[in-house]
Parts: structure tokens; sequence; C-alpha cells
């Protein structure tokens, strides 16, 4: 416990023995959570300073979410004790967390959608059983909080209007206006801009000044030497690390996070490029509202190069992948794969674009990558369920599938290598790694990969990624959607910008660099439009 | 010119009365289901207290503990309900259904055994129902022309449980809109989470919806059998309660616009009635049973495309699980 005694002990207050520093915020002391037989906290202790900033880190699964969801009373622990100010509080709900004065801001935003900020606030809070004396309250609340931190919101914006830095604001203020004096926040940036994250940070620096005391959950290390004061460190439901911030280093502390070491980096890149392997020309898509969700995108993937596309999430990412695997039809435009041009006119199914060895690794595995309810070997061949070698003449021939299955695992390090395990019991990485090896094993042409590494463990990560780097070597055009501006710096040759279902920037790896991939994910760059800027900076071809 | 305007104030004379049951009804379920319970037993516990109201009045001769029990029956299967959707997470729909079932036998059922009818009640004698009352001044201003005429015939000489209904519609909006409990009820109707995490229990705010719900079902029950007729018929409820379920979607879950629709759909009722045996012009006689789908029609033909998607609560149909 990094319990600081400086001065003497002359300063000791008069009831009794407690320490001359001030308590801890928050102590928690042997706490254990199992479900089922997983054990999702082991005999966890841990101290957290008044007026501190302390980051929690640890890889998915490692116990952190558990943690703080049972110091907020969403989970009970099965043993253990919670000391708040250096008093033990007994939290069994949301409820005793609010009164012990802690708040949280979710990973996903606990709003209700269709209310007002100022509605969203007061809820759970309100000051009479009549709405009105709450909503004049609530608002000269927000008022001085807003002055006070920074946290602009319109109170009377409907949640569903506002952008999810803003979302992320209105949780903070819900936190505060409870009068939180410690705000637990889980994986806050997920879901930012850089920008909007040096925003959160601001603010989170401004609340520590005031005496705030800050927990803050992420698996982005950078973030923790940038702001925290100490980090704590989780591994298999354990806690296996404190330190203070300036005494660690990003190394020290992802090797802690993983318990080995990392290689660095994935194999140099490819000098060459070859011809292009995939065309998009002028391609729209409108959903039935008639709003544009891609607007006009034209842009090229040759073979043997990696291109990112960079954006917050929702920018159409996910829509122009759905439209070059086949499973969206376009609006207007064309794509050319491996010389066969697709358009309105000519459009292609999935099964065909795969014919054409275009190969396409979803976004959401759970929900398009496989089918969670099936085994591993059904999962391992979805999509190519028709292919001869699987099948007899009637029957599925499962040996076959079976064999193809466990071939699949060994060579993609799939754990457990068992071809009869129900895919939704697999781990996120590994399901991840199952469908890269399905995909990847035809060797495509193209390959279409969205978030190839979201939720996925640091060891699966690094996995992922050396096979993306050795399938772009053996000649394949990847194109590579996600929100992880560091997944797309460590990967991409060339980096594409899309922002309301345009590309409104273009750089080369070797000119790329956080800030201005930022300012360019909230088209904010110099050159910017209304418009946006031109749909890819090289004419094509 | 006297014969339309008589025509027409007695349709819009039925139209109240048939659409009675149907306001109260669609508050009802409008308080259930923006908690986020679906609820399709509207018909089942609006027939349970209409039985029930119909039997206590019999044997007591008080339509005042008649009331009271209608209420308490629908209520008691409004706790049923909650207690297998909210409780133990049970499909809402199932749950439902069930207690429509349920109640279309138990209640014939029970008439049988206790009255020997055949299912029926008992006719009550005025002073066992809820008679018309006759508003103030409402003889006197009945010779004022056009105003008077409409505040005698239209707005008086209804029964108690009408004004009730008509009174529950701006209630209701005030609740929803202006209260506490309204807005964490919306709130969790839409989003349990974000209600759990305010600290606000959601199982507690669902089961004082239902109950609501079982209030003014209870109510609408009671119309029924001792208001507006004088006894327990089996099947009385015919369908209103699905009709109610239809108005609040085509209202969009909102008060005054599930008013409207419950009066629409009362007016079509009406002028089936007033319809019944009529040659329209160039048309012939029209068959009652069209008149009567129209409500059923409407609903469909508007939800498909006229007034755009009915949002319903978001969270609705879905048992609030926390995991534990």
């Amino acid at each position: 416990m990094p319990m600081r005694h400086d001065g003497d002990d002359a300063v000791v207050p008069p009831e009794g023995p407690s320490p001359p520093a001030p308590p801890a915020a928050i102590e928690l002391r042997g706490i254990n959570k199992s479900f089922g037989a997983v054990r999702a906290n082991r005999d966890v202790s841990m101290t957290v300073r008044a007026g501190t900033i302390h980051g929690i880190v640890g890889e998915n699964g490692a116990g952190k979410s558990t943690l703080m969801s049972i110091l907020y009373g969403f989970y009970g622990a099965d043993s253990g004790e919670i000391r708040v100010a250096g008093k033990p509080v007994h939290i069994a709900s949301s409820h005793d967390a609010i009164a012990a004065g802690i708040g949280m801001v979710h990973q996903h935003f606990m709003l209700v959608d269709n209310f007002t900020v100022l509605e969203n606030v007061m809820m759970g809070a309100e000051s009479g059983p009549l709405l009105r004396e709450s909503i004049e309250k609530a608002h000269g609340e927000l008022t001085r909080l807003a002055t006070e931190y920074g946290l602009h919101v319109d109170p009377g914006a409907v949640i569903s209007d506002l952008p999810v830095g803003a979302l992320q604001r209105v949780e903070i203020l819900k936190a505060l206006y409870r009068d939180a004096r410690i705000l637990i926040l889980d994986e806050p940036t997920g879901v930012l801009t850089p920008q909007e994250a040096e925003q959160l940070f601001r603010i989170l620096s401004a609340l520590k000044e005031r005496g705030v005391t800050v927990i803050m959950i992420t698996h982005k290390l950078g973030e923790v030497m940038a702001i925290t004061d100490t980090v704590s460190v989780m591994r298999r439901g354990r806690m296996v690390a404190e330190r203070a911030t300036a005494e660690t280093s990003t190394e020290e502390l992802a090797e802690l996070m993983v318990g080995r070491k990392l290689k660095a980096g994935v194999s140099p890149r490819a000098e060459t490029v070859g011809a292009p392997a995939l065309a998009v020309e002028r391609l729209c898509l409108r959903d039935r509202y008639g709003v544009a969700r891609i607007d006009d995108i034209g842009f090229e993937v040759r073979a043997g190069e990696i291109v990112g596309i960079a954006g917050v999430s929702g920018n159409g990412q996910s829509e122009l992948l759905e439209v070059l695997s086949g499973i969206t039809p376009m609006t207007a435009g064309r794509i050319v794969v491996e010389g066969r041009e697709v358009s309105v006119a000519k459009p292609a199914r999935p099964d065909e674009m795969r014919g054409l060895r275009l190969a396409h690794v979803p976004e959401d595995r759970q929900r398009r990558g496989l089918v969670t309810a099936f085994t591993a070997r059904e999962s391992s061949i979805l999509g190519y369920q028709r292919d001869p070698a699987y099948n007899g003449r009637l029957f599925t021939d499962y040996d076959a599938v079976d064999g193809h299955c466990r071939d699949l695992m060994e060579r993609f390090d799939v754990r457990p290598p068992l071809p009869g395990i129900i895919s939704g019991k697999m781990s996120g990485g590994n399901q991840q790694k199952l469908i890269l090896a399905r995909e990847i094993d035809r060797d495509p042409k193209v390959l279409l990969v969205g978030q190839p590494t979201r939720g996925v463990d640091i060891g699966a990560i690094e996995f992922i990624h050396q096979q993306l780097a050795d399938l772009r070597d053996r000649g394949c055009a990847i194109l590579m959607v996600s929100v992880e501006l560091d997944e797309i710096m460590a990967l991409s040759d060339r980096i594409l910008v899309m922002f309301e279902g345009r590309i409104v920037g273009e750089v080369a790896i070797k000119d790329a660099d956080t800030s201005t991939l930022g300012l360019m994910m909230a088209n904010a760059h110099e050159g910017a439009s209304a418009r946006g800027g031109t749909s890819g900076a090289e004419p094509v071809a | 010119m006297e014969e339309a305007f008589v025509f027409v104030a007695l349709t819009m004379n039925a139209t109240i009365r048939v659409a009675t049951p149907l306001i109260l009804c669609a508050m009802a379920g409008m308080f259930s289901e923006r908690s986020g319970i679906i609820d399709i037993s509207l018909e089942g516990k609006m027939l349970g207290a209409a039985f029930i109201a119909a039997s206590v009045a019999a044997v007591t001769g008080s339509p005042w503990l008649g009331l009271a029990a209608g209420i308490a029956a629908a209520s008691c299967l409004a706790l049923l309900h909650g207690f297998a959707c909210i409780t133990h997470n049970g499909n809402q729909v199932v749950s439902g259904v069930a207690i429509n079932i349920l109640m279309s036998g138990l209640t014939v059922v029970l008439g049988i055994a206790w009255f020997q009818r055949g299912g029926q009640t008992p006719s009550l004698e005025a002073s066992a129902r809820f008679m018309p009352i006759s508003l103030p001044l409402s003889e006197f201003l009945a010779e004022v022309p056009i105003l008077g005429t409409l505040y005698s015939r239209l707005v008086s000489g209804h029964n108690l449980l009408v004004y009730v209904a008509f009174l529950a519609v701006p209630l209701a909006w005030w609740v929803l809109f202006r209260t506490r409990f309204g807005l964490r009820l919306r709130a969790v109707g839409e989003n349990p989470k974000a209600v759990d995490t305010a600290g606000i229990s959601v199982a507690w705010l669902r089961y004082r919806a239902v109950l609501i719900c079982g209030l003014l079902t209870g109510i609408a029950g009671t119309y029924l059998s001792i208001a507006n007729n004088a006894a327990f018929v089996r099947d009385m409820t015919a369908g209103q309660g699905y009709i109610a379920l239809a108005a609040l979607i085509f209202g969009k879950w909102r008060p005054w616009t599930a008013f409207g629709a419950c009066l629409l759909f009362g007016l079509l009722n009406a002028i089936a009635i007033r319809l019944q045996g009529v040659d329209l012009p160039g048309i012939g006689e029209v068959p009652v049973v069209f008149i009567q789908a129209l409500p059923y029609v409407l609903t469909v033909v508007l939800l498909a495309g006229f007034i755009g998607r009915a949002v319903a609560p978001k969270a609705i149909g879905e048992p609030y699980v926390k995991e534990r």
C-alpha cells in the first residue's frame, strides 16, 4: 500500500488511530468474484489515493471491468471488503454506490436515447415528485458544472442527436450531478477521436484539481502514461502490479499485462506493390431513408499493400465493407475485382464475390463472422460449405470438415484445438483467429477485414497482425477498417480517412501521424471543406 | 336537417359509449408498455374484471363493491403477469396470451358454478349498476339550440365510469410527462440499464406500471358488465382489449393520440351499429362484418404506410436481466 508518511506524526487527527495521510478514496481488500467456473477476480486488493487519477490496465478478460462493476454495485462480490474514504461500505446496488459518492461512466453509455440531456442528468436524482422544480435545479446546476469543468452540452438537446464525445460529457455530468467524489471511467477513449480524447483528458485534469478521484480502465497504454498518477495492472483476475506512472514505461506495463515479453512490431513492409486488385469508382450507398451512407467514394487497393481505413465508427466504414463484400447492394458506382465489374446493373452476391477470391473478415464476428451456436468445425467452412471437398453425394462429409478445421486450428494457434467446441464458447481472440484462418487459407487476392483485433487479447493481436503482414507479403491486396488508430498506423501502407460516408483524406504511412489523422477523422484538417476533401486523392486509373 | 343532427348526435353518443372501455384499456396498456412490459392481456384482465364486478354487484347489490372487486381482480391478474414477466423474466406475449385463455374459460366455468345460468350472471337492478347521471343544468340548457343540445345529449347523461375514462387521459398525460414517476417510467421502457445504473429499481418501477394497468383495465371491465350492461355475458369483451392495443400502437404510445385512435375506432363501431340493415344508395346493404373489421383493417393499412413507423419503447418485450 503506497501510504505516504510525509511530515512527522504530530498532525495525527484527534480521532484515534487513523493514519496521518488522508484516508484512501477507495480501498479494496481481498475481492473475489466467480461466474460459474470462471474466477473473474481472485483476491484483488487495491488502494486509490484521493485526488489522483488511477489507471487500471489489463487484457480483455483480466477482470478490470468486473472489479469496477463490483465497486459500482452491478455485481455483488463473493467475498472481500470495500472501504470508501476509510469507512467500510456495503455496496449492493448502484444506489448504494451513488450514495457513497461513486459515479461511473460505462463503456456503453447508459443514456435514454429519446430523452434530453437534462432529463438524463436528473433522472434518479430528481428533487421532488413533480418535475418542474427538478428541471429548474438541474438547469442551474448544469450551467455551473459546464463553466467549472468545461463540460459544455446543450441541456435541451436530445441524446440521439449528439455525437459520442458529447454523450460522454453527459455521462460525466450525470455522475457529478449526483455529487460523485470518485469517478470510474471504463474504456473512455474507445469511441473518441484523438482530439476528443484530449478534451476528455483536460476535463479529467480539471476534476482532479478540484479533488475528484478518477479511476480509468483502459487497454491503451499511451493514455495511461499520459494522464494517470498511478497504474495497477491486472492479469487473469489477479492484481499483478502497481506502479507510479512516472516510474514505469509502456514496455514494462505491456509485459506485466501479458506476462511475457512481446516481439516488437510486424515484419518490415514489402517494397513493391503490384497491379490494382480492387478498384472502387464513384461508389454510393443510400439507406432506405435516402441518407447517403457512402457518398461518392473512389480508391484502389494494389496487390501487396494494406490500405487502412481510419475514422470514428459510424462514418460509413461498416457500410463500405458490406457493399464491397456483396452483402448490401450499392446504389451507384462500380467495383472492379480481378477484372470483373460489379455495379448496380451487374450486382454480385457475397458467394460470387467469394468466387472472385475476395475474402471478408467481418467487423462483427459474433453476428456475421460465425454462427455462435454452431461448432467450430461448422464455423470453419461457413461461406465455403458448398465446396465439393466438404461434401459427399448427399450429406456433409464431416470427417473432411473435421480434418480441415483441425488443420486450421493447428496452423493458426486456435485454442482449444477442438473442432467440436461450440463457436460461441471460444474467446474473442480465438474466434477471430478461426475466421481469419478460414478466409486466409484460400489464398485470396483481396481481403476485406473489419476491426481485426476488436476485443482481442494483446497476444492474439500480435499474431493476427503478423498473419495480415505475411498475407500482404504474399501479394494479397488488403483493405482494413479499424477504429484503432494504433492498429492502422502499425499495419497500413496507405491510410484513407472516412468522415460521413466520404473519404476526406489520404496519407501515405511515412507521412502519417496521429494528430493529422485525428483532425481528418473529425474533418477539421486543413483543406477540409463543408463537402470534405475529394474522394480519394489519386484519380482512379 | 333536424334528422341529420339527431343522427349525428346519436352516433356520437354511441361512439362515447363504445370508446370508453377502449380509452381505459389503451391508457392501461400505455403504462405497461411504456415501462417495457408488452400487455396483450388487456382483454383477459378486462374480462375477468367484468365477471367479478357483475358477480359481486349481483350478490351484494352495490355497484361500488362491484367496482372494487373488478379492480382487485384485474390487479391480481396484472400482478400475475408481472410476476411471470418481471420477477421470472418470462416471455411477455406468452404470459399475456395465457391470461386471456385462462380468463375466457374461467369466467364461464365460475359463472356456471355460481349462478347456473349458462355462464351469465343474474340481471342487475338499477341500484346495483352505475346509472347515467344528469349533469347540472342539462334539462334547463336542453332548450338552447346546438350548444345546449350538445351539452344535454352528449356531455350529460352518461354513467360515472365514462367520465372517469375521459378524465383518465389528461391524468395519464400529466403523470407520464410531468412527474418523477413518469420520467422514470418512460426511461425504463427505453433503457432499463440506464435506470438501474442511476440507482433506481427496475422491478419496482415495472410492478407499479402493471398495477396501474390492472387498475384501469379493472375499471374498463366493470364498465362493460355493470354500467353499460346489466349483467356479465360470456366473452363480452369481444376483442376490445385487442382493439385498444391497436389504438395504442396507432397512437404511437402517446396518451392524446391513443385517445384519438380510440375515438376513431369507437366511431367506426358506432357507425357499424347504425348502418345495420340500412340500404346505402348505389351500394346496397353493407355487410356489418365489413364495418366491424374496419378498425383492424385501418390499423394495418395506416401502420403499414400512412402514418410512418410506430416507434415502440425500445426495451419493450425484453426482460431486464441483471447479470449476477
